[in-house]
């Protein structure tokens, strides 16, 4: 095991370094750093000394080793937009995006994983086919339109949420919640169920075919023999065994609803990062989407890892195994 | 000729594919859509009642005209007007059309970028093959429409935003290629692997054909099935990623509106009342969409022999 978790590092490792050589080369060959320091009227021996300066002018490999070293002590340069540090920019706005995240995902978690159980048991009851269908809709709504459409029903019509902002968000040390105010947990509402809407579509078909399979099998009808509750049958034997790859997909759909979030963001404006990156990517703003890039690369290869974790938690065959496996 | 014609579409409709087309009411259902859709973004310019981007035409006058079953509603503008008095009917089936045009291009960039790489990966093994392998599980690991965000804004910077404004199409179909060819590569190496140890590949080789004609004329045949499955269902996938792009502000300009520009301006609007400006273009795409995805997948039903 110890050896499959010093591999799974190793991967990672590469990967991020994969991420950040390509953050590098949109860093240094999209637009000129130094045209964006100085101003019209500066002399070419001026810019030369500046990029002499920056250390423009080394080597490559020595520039990237750079770079990835500035990227490990946070420091990811100046926005070309507001000459504000990049990563105090993000830092400011990582807990809106963050707490948006973890909501939707609960949210899509619980909701799909109830409604992928009852349509799995009752699979031809009127009510699961609803819930088939409602799902079928929510995949082929793009996020955009699901957000327009809950803000013309509950905010224009209805008059009962906030369409925008985050309301009133309380400050504790450098992070910004809106855990803790009424408005705050109104202004969730809509953006949390339009950014979770279609994982918990996923969730829900993905539950909904694991507990088909696994009542098909053996065990089950051995359970329901034995006298066993239904309750036990289908929670305690069945859904069990439908966890494995539940946790992977809502393990890798984390990373993609933080991603998604951009889109949410925008419809709601959503002082989150998703709204910071799509404003740098108007202006061609690269310090900013490289760093985004870097950041995303890096949640997404911290989540696969913990995803990978949890599998010998969750199945105990593989902790026998050892891992040495495929 | 004829006789060999009709005997093609004798087979084509005896076929088992065809056989589970008829008796899937839902699928025909998708079908029709989907071409009703293809005919009047296509013939547009002909079918449209309105031209919304003949200026001459347009009256500020109707400008906000809801549709028609509506109070103040007007018969020539069936389903109402946008903020500059454009026919919102014709303004969907023109975006519509950039929305397909985008749509098929990039689908049809990511096809061949996809295919070749995966049939150069899978034929040549190696070094190659891990090379570009290992690219496409990186990328695999971000979600295709950040990949095509990121491409966006780093295109922009390389031509500064007016340029952008005036390629902003052509930006978008190589964004979006450039975002989905993974699944083409990884699909089609997969089955070049197994097609490359079959004995008819072996004498091709042994006639001494060079590896590019073996690649095309005889294995790349045996491996479309999967493409194909995987291509319609890209094409809903590139619809939305455009509309999305638009919607964001970052695809195409207003000058040449999309289905996503159309539900980005309307959008500006949704709260003064005129709701119909973004919910109209927006239906269009949700019906489309789901439509294609419905014969996506009787197409990955049907095609694959494990179901039938």
């Amino acid at each position: 095991m110890l050896a499959f978790i010093l591999r799974r590092l190793f991967q990672s490792v590469i990967v991020m370094l994969a991420v950040a050589f390509v953050s590098f080369v949109m860093f240094n060959f999209v637009g000129d750093p130094v045209n964006a320091m100085v101003g019209q009227d500066t002399t070419m021996q001026d810019r030369e000394a500046l990029r002499e300066k920056l250390g423009l002018n080394d080597p490559m490999p020595i520039r990237f080793a750079r770079f990835v070293g500035n990227a490990l002590q946070g420091n990811f340069g100046l926005s070309y937009r507001t000459a504000e540090p990049v990563g105090r920019m993000i830092a400011e706005r990582l807990p809106a995006t963050l707490e948006l995240s973890l909501v939707a995902a609960t949210f899509a978690l619980i909701v799909g994983l109830m409604m992928g159980v009852y349509t799995g048991l009752y699979r031809n009851s009127w009510l699961s086919r609803l819930f088939m269908t409602l799902s079928l809709i929510g995949v082929s709504l793009p996020p955009f339109m699901v957000g327009i459409l809950l803000i013309l029903v509950f905010a224009v019509l209805l008059g009962w949420l906030p369409s925008f902002g985050r309301g009133d968000v309380v400050k504790i040390g450098g992070w910004t919640t809106g855990f803790l105010t009424v408005s705050g947990w109104k202004a969730l509402i809509l953006p949390a169920v339009t950014l979770g809407l279609f994982q918990m579509t996923l969730i829900t078909r993905l539950v909904r075919a694991e507990m088909l399979e696994v009542l098909r099998t053996d065990y089950i009808k051995f359970a329901r023999a034995r006298g066993l509750s239904n309750r036990a049958v289908n929670f305690g034997h069945a859904l069990k065994n439908t966890l494995v790859p539940v946790i992977t997909i809502t393990g890798l759909q984390l990373g993609a609803i933080i991603a998604f979030a951009i889109i949410t963001e925008t419809v709601f404006s959503w002082p989150g990062i998703g709204l910071l990156f799509i404003q740098s990517v108007y202006f061609a703003d690269i310090p900013v989407m490289s760093t985004y890039l870097v950041m995303i690369g890096l949640i997404f290869v911290i989540i696969n890892l913990i995803v990978d974790l949890l599998y010998f938690a969750v199945d105990p065959r593989l902790r026998i195994g050892g891992g040495g496996g495929h | 000729m004829i006789a060999r014609l009709s005997d093609g579409l004798r087979r084509a409709l005896d076929s088992d594919i065809f056989y589970s087309f008829r008796n899937s009411p839902l699928t025909i259902l998708s079908a029709v859509v989907t071409l009703i859709f293809f005919i009047g973004a296509f013939f547009s310019p002909w079918l449209a009642p309105h031209n919304p981007f003949d200026v001459a035409t347009l009256n500020l006058m109707d400008a906000f005209t809801p549709p028609v079953w509506l109070p103040e509603g007007n018969p020539i503008y069936p389903i109402g007007t946008d903020d500059q008095g454009r026919d919102l009917l014709s303004a969907i089936m023109y975006g519509t059309r950039v929305s397909l045009v985008v749509g098929f291009c990039s689908v049809a960039f990511a096809m061949v970028l996809g295919v070749s790489l995966g049939l150069i990966s899978g034929y040549f093994g190696g070094m190659v093959d891990s090379v570009i392998m290992r690219v496409a599980d990186v990328q695999l690991t971000f979600p295709a429409i950040l990949i095509a965000l990121l491409l966006d804004g780093v295109v922009r910077g390389l031509m500064g935003t007016e340029q952008h404004d005036n390629l902003a199409l052509m930006v978008l179909v190589f964004s979006i290629g450039l975002s989905y060819w993974v699944q083409y590569a990884r699909t089609v190496r997969g089955s070049v692997l197994v097609e490359r140890n079959k004995e008819y590949v072996q004498a091709a080789r042994v006639i001494g054909l060079p590896s590019v004609l073996i690649m095309i004329r005889h294995v790349l045949p045996n491996v479309l099935g999967p493409v194909l499955v995987i291509a319609t269902i890209n094409l809903a996938l590139a619809v939305i990623t455009e509309a999305t792009l638009s919607f964001l502000g970052v695809g195409l300009p207003p000058t040449q509106p999309s289905l996503g520009t159309l539900i980005r301006i309307g959008n500006g609007f949704l709260f003064s009342g005129e709701w119909w400006i973004t919910v109209f273009p927006g239906i269009a795409l949700a019906v489309f969409v789901l439509a294609v995805n419905l014969l996506g997948d009787w197409l990955r039903d049907a095609l694959n022999p494990r179901l039938r």
